[in-house]
């Protein structure tokens, strides 16, 4: 193997995606995703069984697709990368015994890596190596952070602030439900916002000002109560105002503290990741805030910011090329691990 | 012939290494009892098989998996680490009922019941004469299970309930039996087969109603 362009093969199975992906250091070469999404949309919001039980259906077709994809023999991989966590538990335990069956049965050394610090690393298959720190803002489905990065990929991260109660992907998805919008809600909810007034309603902006911790419950709250008003009133729902108000209210908030954290820790470039970073309206706030900052923005395209398995590879790329202790074969797979905890 | 055995479908993690050219004779095997630990100690097992065998992965000729039924998520794991190795070495898999292997060690008895753990208070469960399935598998609660006429019982389920008949000794699914009822297909180098999990049970999803309002 050449040690600074490893051949890795990523698992992800933390949700409702079956993810394998195939990176050679930074360029990606096949990312194979399988989605149960569709058979969990009718209970508004992914079902634990539903998910593991198609993530061991899909596990060796998208294994094979990636490797026919990619152009390798599963010998071929220097190494195999796998989400430990955080995530669903029985969900988990599929890709991570799917992991070790591959790394066994080869002898190929496994990497048990974490979910939101490969939301961060995939940056790299977009936009190249980063040699400098960087602050990251997560915003996905379960999590919402800032995080300082001394390395993209490396083994050390700290954590400034969290969510302290929604994270930022659960808000869209319960203010979805509630203007009877499908799930996942972050797409129906962009899609909106584009034919609405983002100005419309003044909807509330938690902790902007103080701290890099976040809170979106109350704003969630706030949509329903501005929203159960005009019902009630027997008034029609401007859904597109509605979205298009809460999408700013969120992206507002989002944008200002990462900006702030940036220039708190005096570093020059801002990473965003996870699913919420497909949001076009942070993307553009983003940019333009960092523009005005002095702030160098990268974020991967939509396609690479909600789950999958070249996030996975991406991130074990960067843990091989830089000499770290593979895991041993009795990894466990951990639905709390801390952001903190990139290698287990 | 040496083929993997794998299952997962009941608290013994089992992986074993079978000889299946002529009588199926166990190589290695490890079983563990730990109702939670499928996910941590299968490939550890897998791997202290190969080592003390002194088998590399590459002279397998196939992975003869127990398929359940047996609590979900340890079923899983046993299933798709069996699919992945399998399919990473280009050979083929084979599943096996997991009750089969206890009908099979117990195919001497003219009508056995197999009843395994299936929580909630209920058994998965099959019927044997003389080692074949006549009846199941199937999920019940353990006074529903048809036991008319039945000589023995075999399985775990046999030491939480009271079926009235001798008990056999084989708790688990025995890594000889499963690679006995598959050393045919694997003989014969029968096409690989879908590992297809005996869940047996529906998941526990309910659709939601209309979101709560939050002004009182
Ligand atoms: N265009 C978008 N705008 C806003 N939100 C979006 C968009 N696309 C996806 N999302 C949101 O992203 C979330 C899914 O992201 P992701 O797949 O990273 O989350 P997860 O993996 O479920 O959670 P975690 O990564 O925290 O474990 C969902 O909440 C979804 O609504
Ligand atoms: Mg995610």
């Amino acid at each position: 193997m050449s040690s600074d362009q490893p051949l890795v093969l990523g698992i992800e199975t933390s949700c409702d995606e079956t993810g394998v992906g195939i990176v050679r250091g930074t360029t990606l070469l096949a990312d194979a995703v399988a989605s149960s999404v569709d058979e969990h949309a009718r209970f508004g919001g992914v079902v634990p069984e539903v998910a593991s039980r198609a993530h061991l259906q899909a596990m060796v077709p998208t294994l094979e697709r990636a490797l026919a994809t990619a152009g390798v023999r599963a010998a071929d991989v220097d190494a195999v990368a796998v989400t430990a966590g955080p995530g669903l538990a029985g969900a988990l335990l599929v890709g991570v015994a799917a992991a070790k069956a591959y790394a066994l049965a080869l002898g190929k050394p496994l990497y048990g890596i974490n979910h939101l610090a490969a939301h961060v690393a995939v940056d790299l298959l977009e936009h190249g190596p980063l040699d400098e720190p960087c602050v990251a803002l997560l915003v996905s489905g379960g999590h919402s952070s800032l995080l300082m990065v001394p390395r993209v990929g490396g083994e050390d991260v700290v954590e400034l602030g969290a969510t302290v109660d929604d994270a930022a992907g659960e808000a869209y998805d319960k203010v979805a439900r509630l203007l009877g919008l499908p799930f996942p809600g972050g797409p129906p909810i962009d899609r909106l916002a584009a034919e609405g007034d983002p100005d419309a309603i003044a909807f509330p902006r938690a902790m902007r000002e103080d701290g890099f911790a976040f809170s979106f419950s109350g704003l969630k709250t706030a949509v329903a109560r501005w929203v159960e008003a005009r019902r009630r009133a027997g008034e029609p729902v401007p859904i597109a105002d509605v979205a298009a108000s809460f999408q700013e209210a969120v992206a507002d908030v989002l944008t200002a503290k990462a900006i702030r954290a940036a220039a708190d820790q005096g570093v020059e470039h801002l990473i965003i990741g996870g699913g919420v970073a497909a949001n076009s309206r942070l993307r553009a706030l983003a940019q333009q805030r960092c523009d005005a900052a002095g702030i160098r923005l990268r974020v991967p395209r939509p396609g690479l910011c909600t789950d999958n398995g070249a996030m996975v590879a991406a991130l074990g790329a960067q843990l091989v090329a830089h000499g770290a202790t593979p895991s041993a074969l009795d990894l466990p797979a951990d639905s709390a691990l801390p952001v903190t905890d990139v290698l287990v | 012939m040496l083929v993997l055995v794998i299952d997962t479908s009941s608290a013994a993690v089992t992986a074993a290494l079978v000889d299946v050219s002529g009588q199926a004779t166990v190589r290695a095997e490890r079983v563990t009892i730990n109702a939670r630990g499928h996910g941590e100690l299968l490939a550890p097992s897998i791997a202290a098989c190969l080592s003390a065998a002194g088998v590399a992965p590459a002279e397998l000729r196939a992975v003869v998996a127990g398929t359940g039924p047996g609590p979900f998520t340890g079923l899983r794991v046993g299933l798709v680490t069996a699919a992945v190795f399998a399919a990473t070495l280009g050979i083929p898999t084979y599943g096996v009922c997991s009750l089969d292997a206890l009908g099979d060690a117990g195919r001497d008895e003219p009508a056995l019941l197999v009843a395994t753990d299936a929580r909630r208070a209920e058994v998965y469960w099959a019927r044997y004469a003389r080692g074949a399935r006549v009846d199941g598998p199937a999920v019940s609660r353990p006074a529903e299970v048809p036991t008319d006429g039945i000589t023995a019982v075999a399985g775990q389920g046999a030491d939480l309930y009271d079926f009235g008949v001798p008990v056999r000794p084989e708790r688990y699914p025995p890594p000889g039996s499963l690679a006995r009822c598959a050393a045919d297909r694997v003989r014969a180098r029968a096409p690989s087969e879908p590992l297809v999990p005996l869940y047996l049970r529906r998941p526990d999803a309910v659709a939601p109603g209309a979101p709560k309002a939050v002004t009182p």
